[in-house]
């Protein structure tokens, strides 16, 4: 089905592509190779493919969830395979820690003058990518579900287990929440939220000695716990496609969901209509008082790789400079995010990122070591949520298992 | 044979040996013993569409020069073994002084990663190569039994667990178990508890993976059975029933001494197959539930960080356990082979 979806989409775009090319001449790509590689979702098709489409029939794209697995390998070699690699600020920070791509401050003096300065994503002055689109979890709700029960759309945690009480209760759902929550990058990236939502610091200011076994820790933990008691028991192996594969089959009326996922779940394919037609999107969730929302802001955007040729650095500049312009919005494409560029149209599925960006959240931490403490996070919280030990001993755990981690990479001594 | 038309006959495999498992192993123990560089951090300010925040990153000109001298990283000899993602020396000793009696020394070493990942995989082996030998050996008496014309579409059919993909056939599990699958449905109903979920209990989830292993693997040995099955002599069979043995005291006393050497090949296939359990434990989702030696090599690798000392000491500690575990097969072929002579 989904392959099916992205051969028509992809046939479809290479059509569009084509048109716009004999039009304007191959829209301003200079000759090179670019070889894409990039997470998979709608949006980030929508660009690969007006990408490939600019610079021309030798043009690949390997778009993967697997994207980061495979990307500083495919950048590390000289010529490297992958001439660029769509990241978004987590995943960034490996291709800078191993140092496989470049500053684009010459190409986009030469090439890219006419680029918003908010979409240029720059490290220590450095402009290291540019960003096309925003990204957030935040309150997917069925307001069917809500109205039955009489209750208000859910501003914070509290309220959500509050409403799933009361809609287990009326027996309208046995698991009335659901959630990201398998055990590895999902489950880490709900604690991340959660812990930035009761205002904890990850780590000793300026340093990459781990701080998260404290009180804040704990109060993360146990909010997580409490909301899986509402989820399907199976929680810890459910990622973001199991869990918006849940909600379409109408088992679930809230949940803390990525913005980029929120399109799929609105659309009429999949689900019932009764599901589909009352799916709304809420803003970013609180927990406790801290008036941090529990979510965090993400960007995706392209980079260039380090070790290509001049050339092949300009070309691929030029395509995905075209893959991200104002041109790729159309009817089609212009929900599938919340486009960085100039004239993009909000359409409500979008309300939930943007709610997000006005309550003022905090982006995905961009520091070196953050993805091994994401790792030590990922490995060890299920323990606590099966019951198995104890909140404290769980963040003891993560704190050890990150600090051999980190000794091991060189960030602590 | 002379020695040089020896030496020539040999030559090629030394040669592939030599490059596709000797060097590779010389690798992993090299990187095993270096760690990474100390990273020169310095404090930045990274701006983007969210505006700007003070953030740390590494000096890329600093760590250069560093990697320039040692390229090879920093000489770390058994820090990484010993350290508390591995054997975790300090923190066992540590718990084998503080802890409470036995069950509690097995508890804090269950909440170390290494031994809870090897817990899980010498239990997978012991429990599933043994089932994989006998329900191999059944599968294959049954199938020497039936009717000739029809052995053909049976030995297709029971090939059929090893012929999927080892991927594809763990996820066609996990779906049929789901708590909305007909095996999970099932066993709901055998179980008479609607709640019942294979995916949230530990103990399941492993019943559960060690179940596909044997379905998985049953068929290899069932292969191998069959074949040796064909070379037993039918004038001892017959002169077993002449003798009044039945058919289970002719199994037990014709066929399965004549079957004994093929055994320890299959067990030490076996033994080396079960202890790399890996792809059922990615398609079950199951890590939150049991981790074996390889899933933690594929973590340490598959993070937005890479850990490679560490992926490798791990793949040196797979390799010793490996080692340890076929010693005893390898000394009994060496013994038959001697007797033999």
């Amino acid at each position: 089905m989904t392959l099916m979806k992205k051969l028509t989409l992809s046939t479809a775009f290479a059509a569009l592509g084509t048109t716009a090319a004999l039009a304007d001449g191959h829209g301003g790509c200079t000759d090179g190779r670019l070889n894409i590689v990039g997470n998979e979702f709608p949006a980030i098709q929508t660009v690969a493919a007006a990408a490939v489409a600019c610079a021309g029939d030798d043009a690949e794209a390997n778009l993967t969830a697997d994207h980061q697995k495979i990307n500083v390998a495919g950048m590390t070699g000289n010529p490297a395979e992958y001439t660029t690699a769509i990241v978004a600020n987590s995943s960034i920070v490996a291709l800078i820690n191993e140092d496989v791509i470049q500053p684009l401050d010459d190409l986009v003096a030469a090439h890219g003058q006419d680029i918003p300065k908010q979409q240029l994503i720059t490290v220590d002055g450095k402009i290291m990518a540019v960003a096309f689109m925003a990204n957030a979890q935040h309150l997917v709700y069925r307001a069917d579900v809500l109205e039955q029960i009489g209750a208000e759309v859910p501003t914070s945690y509290e309220e959500v287990l509050a409403a799933a009480e009361k809609i287990r209760a009326e027996g309208i759902m046995e698991n009335p929440v659901g959630g990201a929550y398998a055990a590895g990058w999902n489950l880490a990236q709900e604690f991340t939220n959660m812990y930035i939502g009761t205002g904890g610091q990850f780590f000793n200011p300026g340093t990459a000695e781990v701080s998260i076994n404290n009180a804040q820790g704990v109060e993360a933990l146990e909010m997580m716990k409490a909301l899986s008691e509402y989820m399907n028991p199976d929680y810890l192996t459910h990622d973001s496609n199991a869990t918006s594969a849940e909600w379409e089959a109408g088992n679930v009326a809230l949940m803390n969901m990525w913005g980029s996922r929120s399109g799929v779940l609105m659309d009429d394919e999949g689900s019932e209509p009764q599901v589909y037609e009352n799916t709304k999107v809420g803003g970013p969730l609180t927990v406790g008082d801290s008036g941090t929302p529990a979510t965090t802001l993400w960007w995706d955007g392209w980079t260039v790789a380090k070790n290509v040729s001049d050339e092949d650095a300009a070309a691929t500049f030029t395509a995905m400079k075209a893959g991200v312009s104002p041109d790729i919005l159309n009817d089609e494409t212009m929900s599938q995010a919340v486009w960085l560029m100039e004239g993009f149209q909000p359409a409500p599925v979008n309300e939930g990122v943007l709610a997000a960006v006005a309550a003022g959240s905090t982006p995905y931490p961009m520091v070196p070591y953050q993805g091994l403490l994401h790792t030590a996070l990922g490995d060890n919280i299920a323990d606590f949520l099966q019951g198995s030990e104890s909140a404290e001993q769980t963040l003891a755990d993560i704190e050890a298992a990150y600090t051999a981690a980190a000794k091991e990479n060189g960030f602590l001594q | 044979m002379k020695h040089k038309t020896f030496f020539w006959f040999v030559f090629p495999s030394v040669l592939l040996m030599i490059l596709f498992i000797a060097l590779p192993l010389v690798s992993v123990v090299t990187q095993s013993l270096y760690s990474k560089h100390e990273q020169v951090i310095v404090e930045v300010e990274n701006c983007g569409p969210f505006g700007c925040t003070k953030a740390t990153t590494v000096d890329q000109e600093a760590t250069a020069a560093l990697e320039e001298a040692e390229p090879l990283g920093k000489w770390a000899g058994l820090d990484i073994y010993k350290d508390r993602n591995h054997l975790a020396i300090s923190e066992v000793g540590q718990a084998w002084i503080n802890s409470d009696g036995l069950p509690d020394f097995g508890r804090t070493l269950m909440n170390l990663p290494f031994y809870k990942a090897l817990g899980f995989t010498i239990t997978y082996t012991a429990i599933v190569t043994p089932l994989t030998i006998i329900l191999g050996f059944f599968i294959a008496i049954a199938v020497n039994s039936v009717a000739r014309a029809m052995r053909g579409p049976t030995i297709f059919f029971s090939l059929l667990p090893m012929i999927v993909t080892p991927l594809v056939g763990s996820l066609i599990i996990f779906w049929m178990v789901d708590a909305r699958g007909i095996l999970g449905t099932g066993l709901q109903w055998l179980a008479s508890d609607p709640s019942l979920s294979v995916k949230a209990s530990t103990p399941l989830m492993w019943a559960m993976l060690m179940f596909y292993g044997v379905w998985h693997s049953a068929p290899f040995a069932f292969i191998v059975y069959y074949a040796g099955l064909q070379t037993v002599n039918q004038d001892t069979l017959e002169a077993a029933m002449i003798d009044g043995a039945s058919r289970w005291e002719r199994i037990r006393y014709v066929v399965v001494p004549h079957l004994a050497p093929l055994t320890t090949f299959i067990a030490l296939i076996q033994l080396m197959d079960n202890f790399r359990v890996f792809e059922p434990i990615i398609s079950f989702s199951a890590a939150a539930h049991a981790t074996s030696l390889s899933y933690a090599i594929f973590n340490d690798l598959g993070g937005e960080t890479r850990l490679l000392s560490s992926a490798a000491a791990t793949s040196v500690l797979t390799i010793i356990f490996v080692a340890m575990l076929l010693s005893p097969v390898l000394v009994r072929t060496w013994r038959d082979f001697g007797t033999q002579k």
